[in-house]
């Protein structure tokens, strides 16, 4: 199955049709996590993604860049079938999460999102406590125990660099804390249930620079055990965080390449000008 | 040019706007405070213990009398309208003032209500002995006391008559009570079981048992039991009467005639020329506490109103507990569930027409769907012995409940659909991209951060329930109800009865009295308590709303 896959990685990287249809990338030392084949996306009539092929890595930050109306949140909001809620919205081809195919009836959407974490733009703390912030995804995997609950919570905001500020006012509501400290509560609600994948959604565009700051590096640090996927407007910050990254435009998957390489030196004429911020 | 110019930037500064409106909000301002203060003053003055003053009176051609009452109302009248009642004023004189006097003792005058014409009246004057005497028939006593007797002996009289009069006040009043609690609950609990053994005996008919087996002759046994205990407190009963029959007072009305009036008859007396400020106070209060907490007598006109404030709270407690579960159950389900087109939009625009029917069709909604309909079946399926005599086939506590739940159910479900397209699309999808699946977002996170919400439908929904009086009158409001909904004889809450309401209250009083001059302070008092009711009901929700909000107050989007 291996062999399989780098021979087809390899006779990927002298095919020419497939050049056309997606960036090269040098994926060959990567366990892959998420795989997007021939992807299309339509609200409506209008067609909001054209033509996807990609491959995110496990374990690393993957970074989608691009201007305004790209299409890159929505192909993010594929990986967990967020999209599922707008009514509208119709696909083609296939998004594969470790072989399984994504939108395929038989997966549960619900468990999907369990294995498929997700960060929003704005933090979107639930009205009520830090620590039932925090225990709501397992609450919901009918996980009540007292004891497993406090280990977990405690875990997972440490892991989000939230415990130290937040130990002594667990049972307080999470309303009251400042923006940084919300988002880094909702990383903490996600990792909570361990998801494999987390996406984040332009986590820090709606902070200030320190708690911007503070987002990546707990994202440098959750690498470790998750696959990330990060949408960014800040090319800065993709240049910081990422591995790899992807640049969009007009819904249309342009370049994707290690991160150091797509900065420095990129391919396409399109992604030049964007990086070096001539339209955007 | 100047004059224009400057008006026109007065126009354009948008103050005549600021003026309008700070005018309309002041009118309606104003508005809302006469009306509270006109039967806030109209209704809390009646409590207050007049003086009773005491007239010389003589109408031209005619003999002094001496007229004893309270003054209720001081107008001014024209010469022409004296006229048609007879009275003539003097050449030249327009108008004439008159006075309403509240001279009570019906039983010896008719009426209890005289006007007097001002210029006729040739001395006033406040005697401290003047007696005030509540009675439970034939509404107020004026008058001095003679003397206290106990069965036609003369105990006291002259200054020791007012002690003796208070001491034996107190004991005939106490065994009042004793004896209308025996005939509430523990006779009412015989009769009770008198009539479940009759229905008992009815059930076995139905079954077609055989006469004289066993369970005739059971039942026969258990009415035996309950006819002695029967006569044992009837027995009680009589002695009790006996001991309550025992005193009587000797009066002396304003025209001089003396007149016996049985203690038992009496609920209390104080003489309010002799009373000070303090004193006075203190009855005010007695007298507002007796009408808040005490049952109506003489067809309304007099005594408390509490089965009507015990009804009106009890309908508006159960039609909460019926409507908000309904209303936000199908407010959950327009709003999230059903598929939003054309018949979804059809079926809002019914409910929000729902609202705008009048409520008299709600009431023949109900009487004829619940009373008839489902209160027949009900008792032809569960109360079958009891017919031809209806359970809930007839007006009850629980038909009039739900008639206002349908007719308040309309603003519960526009107001939780309101809450619930408030609810931030960033929180419905935090709670999803965690793994909860529709249901449990709506359970755990959307319903409780709409609560909030479905409370401001039900404040509304209470706030309209608690003033309707039309469709109840048709579905289990009446004038007089014998007992209320909650009693000591199971299963203690009996939705099937009837019950008193403070709205139809004010309209009995106010316009089937055949007292109309003494219900007029009771209207107000009425209306003050109602107003009053659904204050505390409201400011009870929106206390509680407003906690809600506290703890799910979301980020605002």
């Amino acid at each position: 199955m291996e062999a399989v896959k780098e021979q087809k990685n390899v006779s990927r990287g002298i095919d020419i049709e497939s050049m056309q249809r997606g960036p090269r990338v040098n994926l060959d030392n990567e366990t892959l996590c998420l795989e997007v084949k021939d992807f299309n996306l339509f609200y409506g009539d209008k067609q909001a993604l054209h033509n996807i092929n990609m491959q995110i890595p496990k374990n690393r930050v993957t970074a989608f860049i691009g201007p305004s109306g790209c299409g890159k949140s929505t192909l993010l909001r594929c990986f967990n079938r967020m999209n599922d809620l707008i009514d509208s919205v119709r696909m083609e081809g296939q998004l594969l999460l470790d072989d399984m195919d994504i939108n395929s009836p038989s997966v549960n959407v619900a468990d999907l999102r369990r294995q498929v974490g997700m960060v929003f733009q704005k933090p979107n703390p639930f009205p009520k406590s830090i620590y039932e912030n925090v225990a709501y995804g397992l609450r919901l995997q009918g996980v009540n125990d007292r004891s497993t609950l406090d280990k977990v919570v405690e875990k997972s905001l440490k892991g989000a660099a939230l415990w130290d500020e937040v130990k002594d006012r667990l049972h307080e509501s999470a309303m009251g804390m400042s923006g940084g400290q919300q988002q880094r509560l909702v990383i903490a609600r996600a990792i909570a249930i361990e998801p494999e994948v987390l996406l984040l959604d332009e986590p820090a565009s709606a902070l200030d620079p320190l708690s911007t700051l503070k987002i990546e590096e707990l994202i440098y640090e959750l690498k470790e055990k998750y696959t990330i996927v990060i949408v960014t407007h800040n090319m800065q910050q993709a240049a910081r965080v990422s591995d790899y990254t992807a640049f969009m435009y007009m819904g249309e998957l342009i370049e994707f390449g290690a991160t150091d390489e797509l900065f420095t030196n990129p391919n396409k004429k399109q992604t030049e000008d964007y990086i070096t911020g001539r339209y955007g | 040019m100047k004059q224009r110019s400057s008006m026109k930037i007065w126009f354009d500064s948008g103050k005549p706007w600021v003026w309008l409106n700070a005018g309309a909000v002041s009118i309606s301002l104003v508005m809302v405070v006469g009306l509270i203060g006109l039967i806030a003053v109209r209704g809390l003055s009646h409590f207050w213990p007049a003086d009773i003053v005491e007239l010389t009176y003589a109408e031209p051609g005619e003999e002094k009398v001496m007229l004893v009452g309270e003054r209720v109302d001081h107008e001014t009248v024209p010469a022409a309208r004296l006229a048609l009642s007879g009275v003539h004023l003097p050449e030249g004189q327009e108008t004439a003032n008159r006075t309403l006097l509240k001279i009570g003792n019906r039983d010896f005058f008719g009426l209890d209500f005289r006007w007097i014409n001002d210029p006729w009246i040739a001395d006033t004057q406040k005697p401290a002995g003047l007696v005030s005497i509540e009675r439970r028939e034939w509404g107020n006593f004026y008058g001095y006391l003679v003397n206290v007797k106990q069965q036609g002996e003369v105990v006291a009289q002259g200054e020791q008559a007012w002690d003796a009069f208070q001491q034996r006040l107190a004991r005939s009043n106490a065994l009042y009570n004793k004896i209308k609690d025996i005939e509430k609950s523990d006779i009412g609990k015989i009769n009770h079981g008198l009539e479940d053994l009759r229905i008992d005996e009815r059930r076995l008919e139905l079954d077609n048992v055989e006469k004289g087996t066993a369970p005739y002759l059971e039942i026969e046994e258990e009415r035996k039991q309950l006819n002695t205990r029967y006569a044992k407190l009837r027995e009680e009963l009589d002695e009790l009467y006996s001991e309550l029959n025992r005193d009587q007072i000797t009066v002396k009305i304003s025209d001089g005639r003396e007149a016996e009036i049985p203690m038992a008859k009496i609920v209390q007396a104080y003489k309010p020329n002799a009373m000070s400020t303090m004193q006075k106070l203190g009855q005010y209060f007695h007298n507002a506490w007796e009408f808040v907490s005490g049952e109506p007598r003489e067809a309304n006109t007099e005594g408390g109103i509490f089965p009507a404030i015990f009804g009106t709270v009890m309908m508006v407690m159960i039609m909460s507990v019926l409507v908000t579960p309904f209303g936000v159950i199908a407010a959950v389900y327009l709003k999230e569930y059903a598929k939003q087109g054309a018949v979804v939009r059809l079926i809002r625009i019914a409910v929000n027409n729902l609202a705008g029917v009048p409520s008299i069709v709600y009431g023949v909604f109900g009487l004829g769907f619940f009373v008839y309909f489902i209160g027949g079946s009900v008792d032809e399926i569960f109360f079958q012995a009891k017919l031809p005599s209806p359970t809930f086939g007839s007006p009850g506590l629980l038909w009039a409940s739900l008639t206002l739940a349908i007719l308040t159910v309309p603003v519960v479900i526009v107001a939780t659909e309101e809450g619930l397209s408030r609810i931030p699309r960033a929180i419905r999808e935090g709670s999803l991209a965690l793994g909860a699946t529709k249901a449990e977002t709506l359970w755990r996170t959307v319903l409780p951060m709409a609560a909030p919400a479905m409370m401001t439908g039900l404040i509304l929904a209470v706030a309209r329930a608690a003033g309707e009086v039309a469709p109840l009158m048709m579905v289990g409001v009446v004038k007089l109800a014998p007992s209320l909904a909650i009693d000591n004889i199971a299963p203690y809450l009996h939705l099937d009865r009837q019950f008193m309401h403070l709205g139809f209250h004010i309209y009995d009083v106010g316009f089937q009295s055949p007292n109309v001059e003494a219900a007029r302070p009771l209207v107000y008092a009425t209306a003050f308590l109602l107003v009053l009711i659904i204050v505390v009901l409201n400011l009870a929700a929106i206390g509680i709303r407003n906690r809600l909000r506290e703890t799910y107050k979301a980020s605002e989007s």
